[in-house]
């Protein structure tokens, strides 16, 4: 995956550089507004990082030219202001996904490369497949072999979002954004406690697990011989 | 600025200038308007005396011809403070009367007229003003009659003494009132001033002086007091605050010092470095937290959350939340029951979301039972945590009721403050922020958070205002939106 880091702090730009490329991504940089969006144009990126306080032109008029110049490529936004209102001016603006500072690099990760997914993936199946579990998005139907599982709605969407990014870390945050839609950070492990509830629905009983817990980071759904 | 240029600027004193130049006005056009009458009076009955001595001498002169005419003259002329006679030849020619001289012409022309004369016996050989009546008689001779106006003088000259002197009564008095006024004034002024200043140094604990005569000046420093009493409790709440952000964040910072270091001095294996590190991120990641929370309140206090306000129903997210906690509530071994009745808000979902589940967060924690009762239908209802929504009047209320210990009454004010850990749950994790948070999105959203007695247990409530506009609304568009089969 090519990466576009437009940050003008260069300690925290050259460690995500050097932490994307250790992973195995490739990462360029760019140290400021002008730069970033000359960047972005010539370049054939597969996702913008993007800081919103930039000097010389700011993420948010970034963004709103490459919109309006037709570039669709997925951006993320960075930024120290990490209120609500903050988070919808940047989607607003044509971001694809708002990350507030301070963030860690595991959740930074997880969405770059769902990010990545969306963009260039094939479109939304009906039916998602991991192993032998089986989901049916039209007829709300979850088979795991021959057992049909019996999942409450809510569970039924989690599994749905954690099927459709599978192989890819997905972290609490983004649960709680994309399948309740709430944007605050809870104090306590709720989210781990719908994830063992699911957990115990599809792979108890089972002798190879497929919801994996990925430590200081998420969760993945993955067939384990994979 | 000296006293004195400080006295007559203020509002007072230039008061009692406008105020002395309109009494002043007042007094000199009463002034005038009573020497202008005097003066009529007078002439009106100088002229009534001459007219009737006139005719009593053209009587006598019919009677007795010229020479009774000179005789009665020269008697009369001889009087002390005797009016004024003159007899005249047709050409002109004195021959009896008390005239010296006249103004030329005067003679000549019949009927009234004011004229300056001298009288025959006056040794001073003054001018004098005086009004006087001719008249021809039937010979040919002429007949002048008049009288002195110097009585209308001095009458004159009297009343601008007296406006004199009562002008210079009124400026002094004015002047002198206007200056006492003023000092009065404008030394409670003073002590206003030098308060405020004392208090603007630094010293919050002064308040102004209040009299007793309960005038403007009072209400103003009654005022100014209570204004002064809020900012000082604003104040030491500030600085709890401050104190208290200071304490909670140095703690965990220390923590994680201490920790780094040990990790750093005794670490032998790669696992014990990894261990610590791990922990080191979950304490800044509980930091950030705190930092989060603080910056929440600290906007939705200001009132910035204000943009992002939608229609939305109370019974949503109090089922929303229920779900997201219901299997956590039930892994911690309480049960967690909604009851929601449809109640239109307008405000941020999101924010009014969190206050919920911070709500239902403490219920879960705190809210277990201090002991179990024995019998076993209380002991299950008493791990029940209720959401509850419904609509009370102009308000909706959101709740969450626990069985636990509860708040003592004393202590709930307390508890709403920020970083205020009551005794009581001093043990457990948690940053002392949720109840503040959720106070502060009640009163951003014009309500409030109450805390009652559950008994036993507490109830928790985010009283909002319920928004009409909001249920029409939302009505309309659930009639838009075709019903689902059941």
């Amino acid at each position: 995956m090519r990466l576009l880091i437009i940050e003008d702090d260069r300690e925290s730009a050259d460690y995500l550089v050097k932490a994307f490329r250790e992973v195995g991504h490739i990462a360029d940089l760019a140290g400021d507004g002008e730069e970033g969006l000359a960047m972005a144009e010539s370049g054939d990126y597969d996702v913008l990082v993007v800081d919103r306080m930039l000097p010389k032109r700011d993420g948010l008029s970034l963004i709103g030219v490459l919109r309006d110049k037709g570039n669709r490529t997925p951006v993320l936004i960075l930024s120290a202001l990490g209120q609500v209102d903050d988070r919808i001016k940047g989607l607003r603006a044509g971001g694809d996904d708002y990350l507030p500072k301070p963030y860690s690099f595991a959740e930074l990760l997880a969405r770059v490369e769902v990010l990545s997914r969306r963009h260039g993936g094939p479109a939304e199946e009906t039916t998602y497949k991991v192993g032998d579990l089986e989901l049916d998005r039209l007829s709300h139907r979850v088979a795991r072999g021959k057992d049909e599982l019996t999942l409450q709605p809510r569970e039924f969407r989690l599994l749905e979002y954690l099927m459709k990014h599978a192989g890819q870390v997905v972290t609490r945050t983004m649960l709680l954004e994309n399948v309740w839609d709430y944007h605050f950070d809870p104090q306590t492990n709720v989210i781990d406690v719908h994830i063992s509830r699911l957990r115990s629905k599809i792979d108890k009983g089972f002798e190879r697990p497929l919801l994996h817990t990925i430590r200081g980071a998420g969760y993945m759904i993955r067939d384990g011989l994979r | 600025m000296t006293g004195f240029a400080k006295l007559i600027r203020t509002t007072a004193f230039r008061l009692t200038l406008v105020y002395l130049f309109l009494f002043a006005l007042f007094a000199a056009s009463l002034l005038a308007y009573f020497a202008w009458n005097t003066r009529r009076l007078i002439t009106e009955q100088i002229s009534t005396t001459v007219s009737a001595e006139i005719s009593e001498i053209t009587d006598i002169y019919t009677r007795r011809g010229l020479h009774g005419l000179v005789r009665t003259i020269e008697n009369r002329a001889l009087r002390p403070g005797a009016n004024l006679y003159l007899v005249t030849t047709p050409t002109g020619q004195a021959i009896a009367g008390n005239v010296g001289s006249l103004a030329p012409g005067v003679i000549g022309s019949s009927g009234w007229s004011e004229t300056f004369y001298r009288r025959l016996d006056d040794p001073r050989d003054e001018n004098h003003r005086a009004l006087v009546y001719v008249t021809q008689l039937e010979s040919g001779f002429r007949l002048l009659i008049g009288r002195d106006l110097d009585e209308r003088r001095r009458m004159f000259g009297i009343v601008a003494k007296a406006a004199q002197w009562s002008m210079l009564v009124v400026i002094v008095l004015g002047i002198g009132g206007g200056i006492f006024v003023a000092r009065r004034v404008l030394h409670r002024i003073d002590a206003m001033t030098g308060t405020t200043r004392r208090i603007m140094a630094g010293d919050l604990s002064g308040r102004l002086p209040v009299g007793r005569s309960g005038d403007e000046l009072d209400r103003l420093a009654e005022n100014l007091n209570a204004m002064l009493e809020r900012i000082e409790a604003l104040m030491t709440g500030l600085k709890e605050v401050s104190d208290n952000i200071a304490h909670d964040l140095k703690t965990p910072l220390t923590r994680l010092r201490n920790r780094a270091e040990e990790a750093l001095a005794k670490s032998r294996s790669e696992a014990e470095y990894r261990s610590a590190l791990e922990r080191t991120i979950e304490e800044s990641d509980g930091l950030i937290r705190t930092f989060n929370a603080l910056l929440m309140i600290a906007r939705a206090e200001s009132g910035q959350a204000r943009g992002d306000m939608v229609d939305f129903d109370a019974a949503d997210v109090a089922a929303g939340i229920h779900e997201l906690y219901e299997p956590l509530a039930e892994e911690d071994g309480m049960t967690l029951q909604v009851k929601a009745v449809s109640a239109p808000l307008h405000g941020n979902r999101e924010l009014i979301s969190q206050a919920l589940a911070n709500l239902v967060e403490n219920a879960i924690k705190y809210g277990k039972p201090a002991a179990v009762p024995l019998d076993t239908d209380a002991a299950s209802t008493a791990r029940d945590i209720l959401i509850e929504a419904r609509q009370d009047g102009a308000h909706v209320l959101l709740s969450v009721r626990d069985h636990g210990p509860g708040i003592p009454e004393g202590d709930r004010k307390h508890a709403i403050e920020r970083f205020v850990r009551l005794e009581a749950s001093r043990t457990l994790p948690g940053s002392g922020l949720g109840l503040s948070l959720a106070s502060a999105v009640a009163t951003l959203h014009g309500g409030e958070l109450r805390l009652g007695d559950a008994h036993p247990g507490l109830t928790a409530t985010l009283v909002l205002p319920v928004s009409a506009d909001a249920g029409a609304r939302l009505a309309a568009q659930t009639q838009d939106v075709p019903q689902k089969a059941a």
